[in-house]
């Protein structure tokens, strides 16, 4: 596993990897889209109902979810209203664009070859990918270290903490593929400002 | 959604002969955006995303990431409430933790 590079005649950003890591990676982008989808994104709030029931713009309160409260943010601090506003008129964008930046990885992983279901051992997979899907790819990543972040508790300088737990505990393995997942971002980032 | 306009110099009859001229660039400037430290985001990234949306040199990106990095906090753009909501969305966007304020 290298992570990305620039292919130096194409210029495109390319990476290989196992089955089992771009397996790994489908599932959490999957995952992603799910959470995303999931929680209702529904206004809600002590309005005139008629009016509350005539505006299907966009949520207004805060998500439930730490990992969907942590990708949408309160963007006025101690401004409950404008923060309503803000959020009604953001959130089902940011919702979406996130949603789809995910089923990018998902579609060039399955272009490159992986199959639904990973039953073959020694196969890699080679993604090829443009600017604009490179881009989704490493606002993607965020997204998932955001999400795997916020459900393991990390935290500043807490680097220590992890690598003392056993191998086999679950959490240790959940912040190994945290921490890939940000390698893989790092040589992304890189690549693109390559470019 | 509330409207502030901006004090337009085309328009000079909307500003009272009383206004100061700190208040005249308090009420053109009033915004700002500001990004907030995570212990997930990469160095790298935060920069990337302050030259690409910005347009920052990487320099000015590097200066802007440090103070998020060493202070908890940045001030990466100034504007109008419409033009701060913009970025705040981008950045949102980005995954990056940032909000608006209106300093005094």
């Amino acid at each position: 596993m290298s992570g990305f590079a620039r292919h130096r005649r194409s210029r495109r950003v390319i990476a290989n990897f196992t089955g089992f890591e771009a397996d790994l990676l489908r599932s959490l982008a999957s995952q992603l889209v799910e959470l995303l989808r999931n929680e209702a994104a529904v206004p809600r709030d002590d309005r005139d109902s008629f009016e509350a029931m005539m505006d299907f713009s966009g949520p207004t309160t805060e998500p439930e979810d730490p990992v969907l409260a942590r990708l949408f943010p309160t963007a006025y601090p101690g401004d409950d209203e404008a923060s309503a506003e803000f959020r009604r008129f953001t959130e089902g964008t940011l919702r979406d664009g996130k949603a789809a930046a995910a089923i990018t990885i998902i579609d060039n992983l399955e272009e490159a070859g992986l199959p639904r279901e990973l039953d073959e051992d020694g196969l890699m997979i080679d993604v090829e990918l443009d600017e604009p899907e490179a881009e989704s790819w490493l606002r993607s990543f965020t997204d998932l270290r955001l999400a795997l972040a916020t459900r393991l508790g990390v935290e500043e300088g807490d680097e220590a903490v992890w690598y003392a737990m056993p191998d086999d505990d679950p959490r240790a393995q959940a912040h190994d593929i945290y921490e890939w997942v940000g390698y893989l971002q790092e040589t992304l980032v890189e690549a693109l400002i390559d470019g | 959604m509330c409207h502030d306009g901006a004090v337009s110099a085309a328009s000079p009859v909307e500003v009272e002969p009383t206004t100061t001229p700190d208040e005249i660039t308090r009420l053109a400037k009033p915004w700002v955006t500001i990004v907030w430290n995570d212990p997930v985001n990469l160095m790298s990234y935060v920069t990337y995303v302050f030259q690409k949306y910005f347009g920052y040199s990487r320099k000015k990106a590097e200066k802007l990431m440090l103070e998020v990095h060493e202070d908890g906090k940045s001030v990466v753009s100034s504007g109008t409430r419409e033009e701060m909501e913009r970025d705040v969305q981008a950045m949102h966007e980005y995954g990056l933790w940032a909000t608006m304020d209106r300093p005094e």
